[in-house]
């Protein structure tokens, strides 16, 4: 089967990028929204058409899914070391082919409504081409080194994005942090990259992948700190993609994140570029599964659990509604995480992988769902605030159902999408570790609280008296919170188990009747403690915050991460390495090369006076030296 | 005249047609012209490189030999390989962008575009010779310019940091000399003649001890030029006070003459030597990279922060080299033409901020984005490849580094490798911090609300630098395989 059109699913929105970038001041601003639109709309043509004929047409071959590679060399290290790009066909790239295109797609077409009469319109425009291409590129990757060539690329689409405002200095700070944060983390990845270059020979996907290949066979060789190198390998790309996902403690970029304007929010720190490093801990799910029975896999899985657990705690108490969507992605990422990390590989046994990619799909769209609608309604009432909302069914009623329904969706409600993704991972959760089930299910109680706090919070509660009595959203606002709540409806209706599993056969998912049932509890015990919180006003909720005192306060604050990030770069970077080197280098290094200079000078002032001109100095000089020299001729002579 | 000479030629052929010029006008367009009839034919030399090396496997190709000294066996020798036809391509492009954007230059422009032109021959000699004395000769031609270039038309401490640049430059030449002349009296170990021919004297075996003695000589008299810690103190003030297309100049190509030299002369012709030193010289490189880094953050002022960035990637060259590995050589030169075009568009740009706002410290700087949007774009696309962005050709050629310098499974040089590769976090962090303070944010003066646009000649010597930067960094298969094979013969030596 000839994939080799995939390759225009990235190019499309690449060429819109150039298109639109160096033409930015002569295109006119309506031009630019219908020139992306038009290109995510072809690639969103060409991505399904790709899962047709990849999932139909093709099919399982011999029960497995196949694997097709396109690919060409762009540089060689030696003549079996290169770096390959092109374009790899399986089950996860398919179906983060989709992802990414609606996603993409639908916030395009948001925008045209969002960031009307922006001075920026055009760049917009553009910025989201190029994330568009480079998250396909990263998608599509054929190898290690592509993956991380996109992932670069993501980032900087992304610093662009949230910097977008570029005059706001908290933007530009916010963009700034995401780059070095994610930046730091990706150094664990590329050494991680340098060490599988090492150790197996090959950046190819396929032949790391290979149960039975020499990368996974060979991790047992040679050892490090009481670990095999791979395994430290697998642990440092890892941190990469940790970091791009915002796992623990490299949270600290997303919530800051949400500077950049509400339609990236949603595309980027929601549903694509955040799930990265799942992806990336998917794509490479063999190695980490086989290599040291599972070791750094173990580590994905507790790291993936504590950051659900935290970032959910923080979700509760934050007021910007874009925050609370942000800590509540962070949390989802975790799940997302912890599934991988407790998954098999087999039949049944992989239902952990399986679960993660599923819930990869539904979460991505009805967290873009929920900040679209969050970006509605900051969009009616200017503010992000919940203390400047409340009451706002009356005004927005299309906003209001899409939110509730993707609310109901995260919280696990059936028959939405949330629920049956949910329920997967905690099924695998609980066959494989009971301590993670228990975060998972606690979890999943916290998540349907927050949600609902924020629902009603936004859309019941006080009835806020607005200057400008807001008003639904523009057509091109409310297609898409349609589109993607229909989705969030019945996504979890497509069969997962049969197309996307960690060795490609498929099994048949059976549903957990009690441990469905545990969890539909609950969610629904969190729904209805936000209900008797939130649904009217009152001021229960103060009275619990005043009763936690400091750990509300601990926990409002984000427990005090983002201090240490601060002092991190302002006083140990900066004050502490920076300035006294610049000093160093100042005082001593040019200090030293200043002195020679100096010494030179002041030699030379003191012996200039043997230059005195005058001819019985010279007359005199002239004899001593022949004297001198007759000596020493004597003195070699005689001996 | 052969298709070599031809570099030397042209430079000269303009600078006294130069002499017969009147006025900036005349200047300008005579040097324009010259520059882009040797544009032509670098450009002509790639192609004319490739047909010749599909027919011939001599190290070195278009070879020439004419006897200059009998007495003494020197000779004016000349052949290229791949790599010195990539370093000539670069030249050219830095020249000719150079001369756009000096187009206004006001004081003696005749004689600044003279001087310019001498140092652009000085370094195609160095470039194209295969003799040690005639490449000496060729390197003090390039290098002296920049003392009139700099005291003449610089800004700030112009004269003492010409005068520093000069004696550093001066004092590291002598060593140089010294390591020179050592290598040429060793040319006769295997019982021949005394030769300066770098291709003769490879086929000698010098002895050991010598090696071991010539090789830091030779070593540190060129690494001082290509900025070695702590031999790169001349860098920052020199930079600082160096009018713009100098700094580009300098920056862009001279500095990589030391690089040069080192693969050519020092490690080609004392591999023993660099083994035995090695890892002394990698510890003060990789120490480079990382203390160039950390400098750039602490600075207030544009050019300052961009010596020291070069400190920073030029120590990536030198670590590169002294990793002894084919992969990672690539990377070198790579980093070499990447680092070349980078810092020259950067200190072009800072050129074109400062002609507009009259001040090159960052504090006194904001939000240049909204009044600037072309300068602007471009500034922060430079400074996303200067940090190694994809795309771009900093990132392909610190890749090769990396991956080379971890191929060798000695734990030190592992250490050192890592210490190195996080530098780049550390060039993230000063490369952000400067976009973030001058391009976005808010504006931090109103008098500067209406600055003139970029001009067509400064958006012709940006583009100029920028096509080839993101030519390399998307499709970088060609030149890298074309390094590749060149780097062969010179990395047998040493493996």
């Amino acid at each position: 089967m000839d994939f080799t059109y995939v390759i225009l699913i990235p190019l499309i929105p690449l060429a819109a990028f150039l298109l639109l970038g160096i033409f930015n001041q002569k295109i006119k601003p309506a031009v630019s929204g219908y020139i992306g639109v038009a290109g995510l709309s072809t690639s969103a043509a060409l991505s399904f058409y790709t899962a047709y004929q990849y999932f139909f047409e093709v099919g399982k071959v011999d029960g497995v899914y196949q694997t097709f590679v396109e690919k060409t060399t762009w540089i060689n290290f030696t003549d079996t070391l290169a770096i390959d790009m092109g374009i790899l066909i399986d089950p996860i790239s398919v179906m983060m082919l989709i992802v990414v295109s609606i996603i993409s797609l639908m916030v395009h077409i948001y925008s045209r409504g969002y960031m009307k009469g922006d001075d920026g319109y055009t760049r917009f425009f553009a910025f989201l081409g190029l994330f568009s291409f480079s998250m396909f590129g990263l998608v599509l990757a054929t190898n290690l080194f592509q993956i991380y060539i996109f992932w670069e690329l993501v980032g900087v689409s992304s610093f662009l994005l949230i910097g977008y405002y570029y005059t706001k200095p908290s933007a530009v700070s916010a963009a700034k942090k995401a780059f070095i944060v994610t930046r730091f983390a990706d150094l664990g990845f590329l050494i991680g990259i340098l060490i599988i270059s090492y150790y197996t020979g090959t950046f190819d996907f396929e032949t790391l992948n290979n149960p039975e290949g020499s990368a996974i066979l060979s991790w047992a060789s040679t050892s490090f700190m009481g670990l095999s190198v791979i395994t430290w390998a697998l642990i440092l790309i890892f941190i990469g993609g940790a970091g791009k996902s915002a796992m623990f403690p490299l949270h600290i970029w997303l919530p800051d994140a949400m500077e950049g304007p509400t339609p990236v929010s949603a595309l980027i720190h929601a549903a694509t570029m955040v799930v990265a490093g799942v992806y990336l801990v998917a794509r490479l799910f063999p190695m980490y599964y086989f290599v040291e029975d599972g070791f750094a896999l173990n580590i994905v899985a507790y790291v993936g659990a504590f950051s659900s657990l935290f970032a959910a705690i923080i979700a509760i108490t934050q007021t910007d509604i874009k925050r609370v969507l942000a800590f509540s992605t962070m949390s989802q990422l975790g799940y997302m995480m912890l599934a991988l990390g407790v998954s098999g590989y087999d039949g049944h046994e992989g239902v952990g992988y399986m679960a993660s990619m599923f819930h990869l799909f539904t979460h991505a769209m009805f967290k873009a769902l929920l900040f679209l609608g969050a970006g509605s309604v900051i969009h009616a009432v200017h503010s992000n605030y919940l203390k400047d909302m409340g009451g706002l069914r009356k005004y927005m009623p299309i906003t209001n159902i899409t939110f509730l329904i993707a609310a109901l969706a995260i919280s696990g409600v059936f028959p939405l999408s949330g629920f049956w993704s949910k329920d997967e991972i905690l099924v695998a959760a609980f066959e494989h570790n009971k301590l993670i089930y228990g975060v998972g299910i606690f979890v999943a109680g916290l998540t349907a609280f927050y949600m609902f706090r924020l629902y009603f919070g936004i859309f019941w509660g006080k009835d806020t008296q607005y200057k400008h009595a807001p008003h639904e959203s523009h057509i091109s606002m409310t297609f898409p919170l349609m589109v993607l709540a229909l989705i969030s409806i019945f996504g979890g209706f497509i069969p997962f188990s049969e197309l996307i599993t960690a060795d490609r056969v498929g099994f048949e998912a059976h549903i957990n009747i009690p441990l469905a049932i545990v969890a539909t509890v609950v969610g629904l015990t969190g729904i209805g403690l936000a209900y008797v919180f939130y649904k009217k006003e009152n001021d229960l909720a103060d009275r619990f915050s005043n009763a936690f005192g400091v750990f509300y306060k601990w926990t409002f604050n984000k427990f005090y991460f983002d201090e240490i990030y601060l002092f991190v770069t302002k006083n140990i970077i900066f004050n502490r390495i920076a300035t006294p080197i610049a000093w160093f280098d100042k005082k001593f290094v040019d200090g030293t090369m200043e002195g020679i200079g100096n010494k030179t000078v002041v030699i030379s002032k003191k012996i200039k006076g043997i230059q005195s001109g005058k001819v019985q100095d010279y007359a005199f000089g002239f004899i001593a030296g022949v004297v001198v020299l007759a000596l020493v001729f004597i003195y070699l002579w005689t001996n | 005249m052969d298709i070599l000479t031809l570099f030397v030629i042209i430079p000269v052929l303009t600078i006294v047609a130069l002499v017969f010029t009147k006025g900036l006008k005349q200047a300008r367009l005579v040097s324009m012209v010259g520059s882009i009839i040797q544009l032509g034919m670098a450009i002509n030399l790639v192609f004319a490189y490739f047909k010749e090396r599909a027919i011939n496997k001599e190290i070195m190709v278009f070879t020439k030999d004419y006897v200059w000294f009998e007495q003494f066996n020197i000779h004016y020798t000349i052949g290229v390989d791949g790599i010195s036809v990539a370093l000539l391509l670069l030249t050219a492009i830095i020249v000719l962008a150079g001369v756009f954007i000096s187009w206004k230059i006001a004081d003696l422009p005749k004689e600044f575009f003279i001087s310019l032109l001498v140092l652009a021959s000085g370094v195609y000699g160095f470039f194209i010779s295969l003799d040690l004395f005639t490449m000496f000769v060729f390197y003090e031609i390039a290098v002296i310019p920049m003392y009139l270039l700099i005291g003449i038309w610089g800004s700030g401490p112009k004269e003492y940091s010409a005068m520093k640049l000069t004696l550093m430059l001066m004092g590291a030449s002598a060593v140089l000399l010294v390591g020179v002349l050592g290598i040429y009296f060793n040319s006769n170990a295997d019982g021949g003649t005394l030769t300066f021919n770098i291709l003769e004297i490879a086929q000698v075996n010098i002895p050991f001890e010598a090696q071991k003695l010539f090789f830091p000589l030779t070593f540190v008299g060129f690494a001082v030029l290509g900025a070695l810690f702590p031999f790169h103190t001349w860098s920052p003030d020199g930079h600082a006070s160096a009018p713009t297309a100098v700094s580009m100049l300098h920056a862009g190509v001279l500095m990589k003459l030391g690089g040069y030299g080192i693969f050519r002369i020092a490690m080609f012709l004392l591999p023993a030597g660099a083994m035995h030193w090695s890892w002394f010289f990698i510890i003060l490189a990789a120490i480079g990279v990382v203390y160039g880094a950390f400098g750039a953050i602490r600075q207030t002022d544009l050019k300052y922060i961009n010596a020291y960035a070069s400190v920073s990637h030029l120590g990536l060259v030198l670590f590169a080299l002294l990793t002894l590995n084919k992969i990672a050589w690539n990377g070198a030169i790579l980093q070499s033409l990447s680092h070349g075009l980078l810092t020259a568009l950067f200190f072009a740009l800072i050129g074109m901020i400062y002609g507009r706002t009259h001040t090159r410290d960052i504090s006194k700087l904001g939000g240049m984005m909204k009044i600037l949007p072309f300068i602007g774009a471009i500034y922060v696309i430079t400074g996303l490849a200067y940090l190694g962005l994809p795309g771009f050709s900093g990132f392909v050629a610190e890749m090769n580094i990396f991956v080379g310098a971890f191929q060798n499974p000695d734990k030190f040089q592992r250490i050192l490798t890592v210490l190195v590769v996080s530098s780049i976090v550390i060039t993230a962090v000063y490369i952000l911090r400067l976009v973030g303070k001058i391009m976005m944010g808010p504006l931090v003066t109103n008098d500067c609300e209406n600055l003139p646009k970029a001009t067509w000649y400064e958006k012709t010597g940006i583009l100029l630098l920028l096509i080839p930067i993101i030519g390399m960094g998307v499709a970088p298969l060609w030149l890298s395989d074309m390094l590749l094979e060149s780097i062969q013969p010179f990395i047998q030596g040493v493996l």
